[in-house]
């Protein structure tokens, strides 16, 4: 619902003002990979629940017994999460394209753009878990995971170019995973220009940050 | 790591000094354990009295902070990975997952024990059928009663063959019945396998029925080791001694109470539900 009125009022409304630079494409085009990113991540950024409730549940106590590393059970939870994420993401996807979004449809870049959703919701999940791994508790998490999610969606590249921002707020975009996320969604998406590749990379060393943080505090949750 | 796997006699369970405080509260207090191979081992005491702790020392949930504690050699401290591939862990709290069936439930633990992936159907059907939910296998857990999710969770630990079985208040908040088919299913696991079972209870009644072996813990410390009959000869024979008369033999309770001392009435309420129906034998001033 949410994404749905992001496209269709602030999208509409800003592609007549014209106020944001989109480099020539219609902003509710420009915002589009945006709100995919977004929606993505208020899903990811709650996953750390699940851990609560596996814990609660007991569960993890008999999860962390077992041979298999910490590092593992996370990287599975990641993935998983990223799958869900996925599923809202096509959701959004749909949207686009009925509102006029003028979207690839080439599989390659489609898959590729599902590999990015997967990636950064892997790693916004593993912040959650790391969070669930620090505060313990289920509503301490949901504190924390609704005070971080507008400033990361605000403090990124999902809205508005990184050139239109103050100083100090390019600083936050260019540490937030969500800008990587979004600017490779946008360059496959609707064929910006872009860096892939970097963007990539930038994803994949913070999941892995992300798997390793959550890992070392997953046992925190057994005691 | 170390590769002293091959240490045919070594203890199953070698605990030495183990502490481990919350705060304030030293739940272990130094506690020095030995359960050796084969047998079944009941760790015994009222609610508080350290078990659920040392057990979590044991499994590696807990960190060591004094004392050593070894699984079968391996320092559960140091070797924790060698230490959990040797262990079946079923904790104190009712913990099937109750969105997914009863064989999922195995199954999910025979992959995270990496059962071989060919040899995985048949081991799961092997331990659901070894706690007889090889019917029931295919309903979801959240349609178990309390007895079957604890046979489930068995089947769960046991899975992965384990060579030793950590159970946690196995019978807790389960009804006479299904007591003692989980009692029976232990046993029936421990004469096939020959694994060695370590059992927490506060029912006394049946640790004195089932165990090999039991350990009285009071207050983070063990304070009576032995036999069940071998404890409740002792007390009596001491009784004896002391000149009481004597209408009745002691139980392990009785035994729990004489070790104990006074501290007991006051601090262990949920000790004083389970009094066994011969209360006729008091503690003798
Ligand atoms: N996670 C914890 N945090 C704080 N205190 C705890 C925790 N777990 C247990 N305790 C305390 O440690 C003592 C021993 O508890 P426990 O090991 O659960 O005993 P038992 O299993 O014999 O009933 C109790 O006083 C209990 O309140
Ligand atoms: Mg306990």
């Amino acid at each position: 619902m949410q994404p749905a009125l992001w496209l269709l009022i602030f999208g509409q409304t800003f592609t007549r003002i014209r106020a944001i630079p989109t480099g020539g494409i219609p902003y509710v085009d420009y915002l589009a990979p945006g709100i995919i990113a977004q929606s993505a991540m208020f899903i990811a950024i709650f996953y750390g629940i699940q851990i609560i409730w596996e814990r609660d549940a007991g569960i993890l106590n008999k999860l962390l017994v077992t041979p298999t590393p910490r590092s593992a059970l996370i990287t599975g939870k990641a993935f998983a999460a990223g799958v869900k994420s996925l599923v809202q993401a096509v959701v959004v996807l749909l949207i686009a394209a009925l509102l006029g979004v003028a979207l690839t449809w080439n599989p390659i870049e489609l898959l590729a753009v599902a590999a990015i959703v997967v990636l950064g919701s892997a790693f916004f999940s593993c912040l959650s878990m790391t969070i669930a791994g620090i505060v313990l508790s289920r509503d301490r998490l949901m504190g924390f995971g609704q005070a971080i999610t507008m400033p990361l969606f605000f403090g990124s590249n999902a809205l508005y170019p990184v050139s239109v921002m103050p100083g100090w707020l390019q600083a936050v975009s260019k540490a937030n995973p969500l800008s990587y996320e979004v600017d490779a969604l946008r360059g496959l998406l609707l064929g910006t220009p872009h860096h892939l590749a970097s963007d990539f990379a930038v994803l994949l060393v913070a999941a892995a940050l992300g798997v390793t943080a959550a890992s070392a505090l997953l046992g925190r949750l057994a005691r | 790591m170390t590769r002293d796997t091959e240490r045919p006699q070594a203890d199953a369970v070698a605990c030495t000094g183990l502490v481990h405080a919350f705060g304030e509260t030293r739940a272990v207090d130094g506690l020095d354990l030995t359960v050796r191979q084969g047998e079944v081992f009941g760790l015994l005491g009222p609610n508080g009295a350290g078990k659920t702790t040392a057990i979590r020392c044991l499994t590696t949930l807990l960190p060591v902070p004094a004392g050593t504690v070894r699984v079968f050699g391996h320092d559960a401290a140091g070797d924790r990975m060698a230490v959990r591939r040797l262990l079946g862990y079923v904790p104190q709290q009712l913990s099937a997952d109750a969105g997914l069936t009863g064989r999922e439930n195995v199954a999910l633990f025979a992959r995270v024990f990496d059962v071989p992936r060919r040899e995985r159907a048949e081991r799961v059907a092997q331990a659901l059928a070894a706690v007889d939910l090889a019917e029931a296998a295919d309903r979801l857990a959240a349609t178990y009663s309390g007895g079957m999710v604890r046979r489930l969770e068995l089947a769960q630990a046991l899975v992965s063959a384990p060579r030793l079985l950590i159970l946690d208040e196995p019978t807790i908040g389960l009804d006479p019945i299904a007591r003692t088919g989980v009692w029976d299913h232990i046993e029936a696991v421990r004469a096939a396998t020959g694994m060695t079972v370590l059992v927490t209870t506060h029912y006394m009644d049946e640790a004195d029925q089932y165990c090999d072996r039991v350990a009285l813990m009071h207050r983070g410390r063990i304070r009576a080791l032995g036999t069940p009959a071998e404890l409740r000869e002792g007390l009596g024979a001491r009784r004896r001694a002391a000149g009481a008369a004597m209408d009745t033999l002691p139980t392990l309770e009785d035994v729990f109470r004489d070790v104990a001392g006074s501290g007991l009435d006051d601090e262990a309420g949920d000790f004083r539900d389970v009094r066994s129906t011969r209360r006729t034998a008091r503690r003798v001033g």
